[in-house]
């Protein structure tokens, strides 16, 4: 059975390696001076996607990502690691939406794309840690959601049985397809960028990027549809303006205040069970713990 | 996340040599195969990138997967079951890394699926695998064997074999036994044709590396009676065809994650390789040359890992009130290192590009005939390899035990403990310097360069490149050495007596191993403009004087019946 499946993947600033100069004075990011990489969660979606790929032979992996024009990076690094193919959805309206404009104009792309079976993503963002844009497009879309997946079991008569890892163990759970899973960090690792796929396709190029090439570089690049990725902009993808960017972002975002724990209470306890009983309950009762 | 070869901006300069225009279009016959596969390059520059880009795989998988599973792969270790080989967990790991990866063949012919890069970058690529874990090079750098069943297989098992290597599916190579050991000429495997041409094999290997693997090269006896070199002939054994089990894995001090076997052949179906007759003689010398310069390469892997080691943890260790690092008696070992450590590399990939030259010439050959210019130069440039793979394998080798011995120096009592890598990285350095080939085997393979003057063209050779101003007083100090080197070899090649020269053989070689790495080193920094490599190239240049000086003291003042002194009884 051959499967179109779908990656929600995104770019993000590499929030892991934080130097002194990561954020402005004004307690934005500073984006300048994190190097773009891709979510790593959304590597594990990849990853599982691929999988997928391999057990059902004639299936495509396609992926989804919204973002600046530079986001087809990502794609490259995809299709480098397997992906057949990606979107990049890109456009100015679609700038400086929260979770519920971003989920509406990635679902909006989704329709777009059309014939899908299922829809794969990573479970968050390290930029941003909602987690809310991968189950807000099943909302949207009116199809299940299986979150905190760890590994595809299985996927077979219009199922997919999945291992989800929960706090205090694991669950299996069986959804109807499609539906929209997101991966856990705790799943398989991605596979690596293929030496052959790399040499083969490191000259894809989105619209906006070949328009910056030479015309003899975009007739070679026009004689090899391959190397031609995808743009699509808010219109193309039939968004409601009042429904993305910022109109359609609710979220508004007051203060942000830069918190920087210490140490400064500490108190001694002896080698006593009572005490440390005594202590554990007054961190429940302020919900320090628990 | 580390990369091992982004963070190691040297290796990229080493991709720029002016050799490797020529190594690349010989290579890629002026890019013809572009029109065919959609993976090849279009230009010089392509190809450059394209190196640069896959290496930067190489980088990644090393210093992420490869080199987090060495510590477990190192204490799991593989086991035996019902006479096959389970590898460690992080060795299946790594293996199926490589090969979603796509590192598998990596120097072979793109119609067998493979990348035609090459020997240079991927020699490049086996440093830095060796840095990430030194046991898994050894069945990653296998795929080193397709070269030795393309050189001499014929079209039909170039076809049948290749591409399963390409696709992943590992080599190993059947050589030693228990009474064949530097002395290959005593080989005791029995091969017997069979009326239909294949042939069987019976017997006992010994110490075989990867013995488990799926597609083996077999040195064995193949005409009766016979008891020399002359009597062997070399095989292709396939797995899938069975006869070959693995009585037991050997319980090494090093590389613990790549499984040495003992093997028994009953009946084992195998088909002949080449001409009968040239197994030991001519395609085992070729794949030792191989193997050598992987093992260089294993080598300057364990170099690179045992320096840094040492230097995170001579930064970070605080005695008397400041980092170790700050006392002249450390940070000269760290600087010593260092330069053993590019020193080696420096002649690693230049003894790769050499190989590469003569290589792609053969590889032609096999196409159309060449002009007697090209003849010329494909002798020339087999001669300088021949002359600096058991250079470079000795060397390198040597030093690298030797920075795995600093390394653990600087870490004081806590480097004699299990906690820190540089204990896995004492064990491990230690076998490079004795497979393929002794230190002692690699002198008398080198020793005729010295008497034939080999070595002493090359050193010309460097003599006459450009020098930065900076290094010009290193040039200055090399060429007193040279006129010292050459009035050592005058002295012992006067004497025309075997014994003495046997006796001297290591001596002038490690002189003219010294005096080559530091003209390397000074014209790779002036080249590239490195100030690493400059460092380097003082540093080693010191030292490369004072060995130098010393050997050439004791070889004046050293008369040829003085050798009797050292004899035993």
């Amino acid at each position: 059975m051959s499967l179109n499946i779908i990656v929600l993947a995104k770019q993000v600033p590499d929030t892991r390696n934080v130097g002194k100069d990561a954020m402005k004075e004004d307690g934005t990011i500073n984006r300048a001076a994190l190097p773009a990489i891709f979510n790593p969660e959304d590597l594990n979606a990849l990853e599982q996607a691929l999988r997928l790929k391999d057990a059902n032979p004639g299936s495509t992996v396609t992926l989804l990502t919204m973002g600046l024009p530079r986001a087809s990076e990502i794609i490259r690094e995809a299709i480098f690691r397997g992906a057949d193919a990606g979107i990049v959805l890109t456009d100015r309206a679609l700038g400086g939406a929260d979770t519920l404009a971003t989920s509406y104009s990635l679902a909006q792309a989704v329709k777009k794309f059309g014939n899908y079976d299922i829809i794969l993503g990573g479970r968050q963002a390290i930029d941003g840690d909602t987690a809310q844009v991968g189950p807000q497009i099943a909302e949207k879309l009116g199809i299940p959601q299986v979150t905190y997946a760890e590994e595809i079991l299985d996927l077979k008569d219009g199922f997919v049985t999945v291992k989800r890892r929960l706090e205090n163990g694991v669950e299996t759970v069986k959804a109807p397809l499609p539906c929209v899973v997101t991966v856990n960090g705790s799943a398989a690792e991605c596979r690596p960028r293929n030496a052959k796929r790399l040499m083969k396709y490191k000259r894809a190029v989105s619209p906006s990027e070949k328009a910056k090439l030479t015309p003899e570089q975009q007739a070679w690049i026009d004689a090899r549809p391959y190397l031609n990725l995808q743009e699509w902009g808010a219109a193309f993808v039939e968004a409601d303006p009042e429904q993305i960017g910022l109109p359609g972002s609710p979220t508004k975002v007051k203060a942000i205040e830069n918190v920087v724990f210490t140490a400064k209470e500490s108190r001694r306890l002896d080698n006593d069970d009572a005490q440390i009983e005594e202590l554990v309950k007054e961190l429940i009762t302020n919900h320090t713990i628990g | 996340m580390a990369n091992f070869y982004t963070d190691n901006p040297d290796l990229k300069l080493h991709l720029s040599h002016p050799l490797m225009q020529k190594i690349v279009e010989l290579k890629e016959r002026n890019f013809t195969e572009a029109e065919k596969y959609d993976y090849a390059p279009l230009n010089y520059e392509d190809a450059i990138d394209n190196y640069d880009k896959v290496l930067e795989i190489v980088g990644d998988l090393c210093g992420t997967t490869i080199a987090d599973n060495a510590e477990s792969v190192d204490h799991q270790g593989p086991h035996v079951e019902k006479g096959r080989v389970i590898y460690a967990d992080g060795t299946q790991t790594n293996l199926e890394a490589c090969r979603k990866a796509g590192l598998m063949g990596m120097a072979m012919p793109r119609r067998f699926g493979g990348l035609n890069f090459p020997i240079t970058p991927y020699i490049m690529a086996a440093d830095i695998v060796s840095r990430a874990d030194t046991g898994f090079e050894n069945l990653w750098g296998l795929q080193d064997c397709a070269e030795t069943l393309y050189e001499f297989g014929n079209d039909d098992q170039r076809e049948r074999f290749i591409p399963r290597v390409c696709a992943g599916e590992t080599m190993s190579m059947d050589l030693t036994e228990p009474d064949a050991g530097s002395d290959l000429q005593s080989v005791m495997l029995k091969a017997t044709e069979q009326p239909d041409g294949t042939w069987r094999l019976n017997g006992v290997k010994r110490f075989i590396t990867n013995g488990d693997s799926d597609i083996h090269l077999v040195l064995a006896r193949s005409e009766d009676g016979t008891k020399d070199g002359r009597g062997l002939s070399m095989f292709i054994y396939d797995k899938r065809d069975g006869g070959v089990d693995v009585r037991r894995i050997e319980n090494k001090m090093g590389i613990k994650g790549s499984p040495t076997c003992e093997l028994t052949y009953k009946n084992a179906k195998a088909e002949l390789c080449g001409s009968r007759r040239l197994g030991l003689i001519k395609y085992v010398m070729a794949l030792m040359n191989g193997a050598r310069l992987g093992i260089a390469a294993q080598s300057v892997g364990v170099s690179e890992i045992a320096y840094r080691e040492a230097l995170a943890y001579a930064r970070e260790r605080k005695q008397f009130g400041k980092a170790i690092i700050e006392f002249p008696a450390v940070f000269e070992m760290l600087s010593v290192m260092k330069a053993k450590l590019d020193a080696s590399r420096a002649l690693l990939y230049e003894t790769a590009r050499y190989v590469d030259m003569y290589k792609v010439y053969e590889d032609i050959a096999r196409e159309r005939s060449l002009t007697a210019e090209e003849r010329a130069e494909m002798k020339k440039y087999n001669r300088l390899a021949d002359a600096c793979t058991p250079l470079v394998k000795g060397l390198a080798s040597e030093y690298c035990n030797q920075n795995a011995y600093d390394c653990i120096q600087i870490h004081g009592g806590s480097g004699f403990m299990k906690d820190y890598a540089c204990e896995r990285v004492y064990r491990d350095a230690r076998i490079t310097s004795i497979y393929e080939g002794t230190t002692q085997l690699q002198v008398v393979a080198a020793i005729r360069h010295v008497t034939t003057g080999t070595y002493r063209q090359l050193m010309d050779l460097y003599a006459e490149m450009e020098v930065s101003e900076e290094l010009m007083p290193v040039k200055e100090q090399l060429l007193k050495l040279m006129e010292l080197y050459s009035a050592a070899v005058a002295k012992v090649n006067e004497a025309a007596d075997p014994q003495y020269t046997d006796f001297m053989a290591r001596r002038l070689v490690e002189m003219a191993g010294n005096i080559i790495m530091t003209w390397l080193l000074v014209t790779d920094a002036s080249r590239y403009g490195s100030a690493s490599m400059a460092k380097s190239a003082k540093v080693y240049g010191k030292m490369a004087q004072a060995e130098v000086e010393k050997h050439s003291d004791f070889i004046a003042n050293f008369a040829p019946d003085q050798v009797e002194i050292y004899k035993e009884a």
